[in-house]
């Protein structure tokens, strides 16, 4: 016979005021099953958490329920309370009077009434909980960082710093990321390189990082603490622990016309490449679309030059497998093709270009070593345009919903930069809002129009028209002054969107880590859990979870490194218990379960089971695996023979509260 | 807003099928606009004014006749709010009005010349007739 405790809180006048506490405390008095009832002030205060202590010794209650705030609240201080007058703390039950009752009701009467129907419904819950062990997982002390931008490399060199292992999967040959391919940064107009190369060479010299560049992640089995991923290491054609970096293959190539992705197609480079002059591991790549000797087995010529040996034109895609207790997601971005926008012509004139081809036309490791020169006929452009918004905050279908946050300063930065170097230069920004939030954001971009004098029109660009002189006519809206704008300009830059890459999707498949509409990471609590997925052991870090700068990357990744680094200084997991189990004698073998599981919780096995007449026969049933499931109970409501069901939140005891209510 | 401009306002808003609260007022509508130095009130004002309820001072501009209906703002309007639909209903607004046609029919064949395209005839007795 179950023997319950009722305790009531007040919280002050947040309940009391508008639940008659004590009404309610002597009504629940006469459930079956209630041995104790009682009110106080506030429950959750040391005394009151010895009120209920001492009601469990003196009363021998097996079951608790009180009538309080939010279990989000204090569920884990009541259970506490419980667990130290030795019961069970899953033995304990909470229903919702403030939250549920007082702060949405304003009549005494009603919320009075309804209080004592959700107690019921607690006590008759209470009534048939059982007690539950929290199981224990243990933990692979070593972590994955999944891309190699400055978001992974912060958050690599951060996990290092405290002595754990890491690995980092690059796509690319080099880690790096966007942030290689910028020439200044924003608000300090420092150069990117120069405050980033630094800790690309700290990854690399650092013992607990392992790089693996132009690799992928291919699979991913395992759950939280415990993972093992496949890694694909594409073949490169150069035997990474042999090459030099000394650059004598990428000079003799004879293959000089491939388009340079580093330079954004803008110049040409080898077929065998090293990606820029700082590139971690500086390691050579063959890019087998161009190279001759892959293609049809003439040339040969980087096998000859290379004095270390390290061309190995029989290499061949390699699978590695290792073990993690945490992956951290920082796959970053790409702008958006602009193909959608015809009416700003980037098709049509290599003089319009994206800000990202901006940065490397005026890098100086650049196509033009620096000089700022239109792509189309190499002069100096006297006249630029900036377009912001290209394919932000579009809601027509071509562009994303979303405002890309980034562009508004880098576009600052860039209209400075070249009216600092080339002062006879004009330069027209069209703008919808200036959105700077950011420390010294606003001062800087304030700056860009008081000092530097460049011309911010309200107004968005209709359309961009290339003319026979090689100009390129520019007609937009200057809504303050209520006209029509046409500038004839040289060069046109367009802020084009950014969206998370394109291994993101399936990448989020693969983690069964869950992701919004634009494919960005979704977050497992929008303000209190920014850097964690709702998937256990997934972390977040960088432009893959949402728009952002560098500053608040870099503290992204610092955050989501400091979660790897709590979940990895554990030796075991404990596992919540409330979580999904099958009773295997009515399991189906459907799979529906499986199917709807959003975390991969769910396997399925033959097994063994004695028939009649001493006979064996083999079933396939479902198993759920304890550490992985989150409880979130969508398998119960999917198996058609009932065979699922969550400890803590089972079909009966939910049934029975509903019961409670409809009495 | 009173009862008399509220009602042709939502009559604008139901013929033209356009949501003007969409519109994030970047102006590109007029900033694409080929007949914008014709017209008295541009493209994004047209939208405002609708939403506003100003319909009385657009039936009496001549915008709503310098509108070519070439459809540039729709196609390029970020946030899909579509400037020549609402322009196009207030015309609408504006012929149901008994004598209210901006050409008598019988007019328009003395205005043609050869090169015009048979498409623009067509555009003409839409715009200018009911």
């Amino acid at each position: 016979m179950q023997r319950i405790g009722v305790f009531v809180c007040h919280c002050g006048t947040n309940i009391a005021g508008t639940v008659d506490v004590k009404a309610v405390a002597e009504a629940l008095k006469s459930e079956p099953g209630v041995v104790f009832s009682t009110e106080y002030q506030y429950m959750c205060s040391e005394a009151g958490q010895n009120i209920i202590k001492n009601a469990i010794r003196e009363h021998q209650l097996t079951g608790v329920v009180i009538c309080s705030c939010s279990p989000r609240m204090h569920e884990a201080t009541f259970r506490k309370t419980a667990s130290a007058a030795g019961l069970n703390p899953y033995m304990v039950e909470i229903a919702n009077i403030r939250e549920q009752v007082s702060w949405i009701h304003k009549d005494m009467k009603a919320g009075t009434e309804k209080a004592i129907i959700l107690g019921r419904a607690a006590i008759a819950k209470v009534s048939l909980n059982a007690p539950l062990i929290p199981g224990e997982s243990p933990v692979v002390k070593r972590a994955l960082v999944i891309g190699g931008g400055i978001a992974g490399i912060q958050t690599a060199l951060d996990i290092a710093d405290a002595g754990f292992e890491v690995d980092i999967v690059e796509k690319e040959p080099t880690i790096g990321g966007k942030m290689t391919q910028l020439d200044k940064t924003f608000p300090t107009l420092d150069c990117a390189a120069c405050i980033l190369t630094p800790k690309m060479v700290d990854c690399a010299q650092n013992e607990k990082i392992r790089i693996y560049s132009y690799s992928e992640v291919s699979e991913v089995k395992g759950f939280v603490g415990n993972f093992t991923v496949t890694i694909k290491k594409k073949a490169r054609y150069v035997d990474e622990l042999k090459c030099t970096g000394c650059g004598e293959c990428t000079e003799k190539c004879p293959q000089k016309k491939v388009p340079n992705a580093f330079n954004l197609g803008l110049d040409n480079r080898r077929a065998i490449y090293i990606p820029f002059a700082q590139a971690v591991p500086k390691v050579a790549t063959i890019d087998a679309d161009y190279c001759n000797m892959l293609k049809n087995g003439k040339c040969g010529v980087c096998a000859k030059v290379c004095g270390a040996g390290a061309i190995d034109y029989k290499q061949k895609d390699s699978f590695i497998e290792e073990r993690y207790g945490a992956i951290v997601v920082a796959t970053g971005f790409n702008p958006i093709k602009l193909d959608a926008y015809e009416e700003y012509g980037y098709k049509q004139s290599k003089d319009v270009i994206t800000s990202l081809e901006l940065e490397r036309l005026m890098n100086a490791a650049g196509p033009n070593g620096g000089t700022l020169l239109r792509p189309s006929d190499k002069t100096h452009p006297h006249t630029i345009v900036f377009v912001q918004c290209v394919g932000s905050r579009c809601d027509d279908g071509k562009g994303k919903s979303y405002c890309s946050k980034i562009c508004c300063m880098y576009t600052a930065k860039h209209a400075m930069l070249i009216r600092e170097k080339y002062p006879d230069t004009e330069v027209y920004v069209f703008y919808i809002d200036v959105r700077t939030p950011g420390k010294n954001f606003d001062e800087f971009y304030r700056r860009a129009v008081e000092e530097y004098g460049v011309h911010y029109i309200k107004g968005m660009v209709g359309k961009v028209a290339p003319q026979p002189d090689g100009k390129l006519l520019v007609q937009g809206s200057d809504l303050l002054a209520d006209e029509q704008l046409r500038v004839e300009a040289d060069l046109v830059v367009l802020a084009a969107a950014i969206e998370p890459d394109k291994t993101a999707r399936s990448l989020g498949t693969m983690l069964t880590a869950s992701m919004d509409t634009n494919d960005f990471f979704t977050e497992a609590h929008p303000k209190l859990r920014p850097v964690e997925s709702p998937t256990a052991g997934i972390f977040l870090s960088g432009v893959c979870q949402g728009p952002k700068d560098i500053p608040e990357t870099v503290s992204q990744a610092g955050a989501a490194a400091s979660k790897v680094i709590g979940l990895l200084a554990k030796d075991k997991l404990t596992c919540n218990p409330c979580v999904a189990h099958s009773d295997e004698m009515l399991c189906n073998g459907c799979s529906a379960c499986e199917k709807v599981c959003p975390y991969g919780a769910i396997t399925y096995s033959d097994k063994e089971f004695r028939g009649p007449n001493r006979t064996t026969l083999i079933r396939r049933v479902a198993s759920v695996n304890d550490a992985v499931c989150q409880g979130c109970g969508a398998c119960t409501v999917a198996c058609p023979s009932g065979a699922m069901d969550l400890k803590g939140f089972s079909n009966s005891q939910i049934m029975a509260e509903v019961d409670a209510i409809c009495k | 807003m009173d009862r008399e401009t509220n009602r042709v306002r939502e009559q604008v808003l139901r013929m033209s099928g356009v949501n003007v609260l969409k519109c994030m007022r970047c102006g590109k509508c007029s900033g694409t606009c080929p007949s914008y130095e014709e017209m008295d009130y541009h493209p994004h004002e047209f939208v405002y004014m609708v939403e506003k309820g100003e319909i009385d001072k657009l039936m009496a501009s001549e915008s709503v006749y310098k509108c070519l209906t070439c459809f540039a703002c729709v196609e390029r309007c970020p946030r899909g709010v579509e400037p020549a639909k609402l322009i196009e209903a207030v015309r609408l607004e504006m012929v149901r009005k008994q004598g209210q046609n901006r050409l008598k029919p019988d007019r328009i064949p003395a205005l043609l010349d050869e090169e015009l395209p048979q498409q623009a005839i067509v555009t003409a007795m839409r715009k200018y007739t009911k």
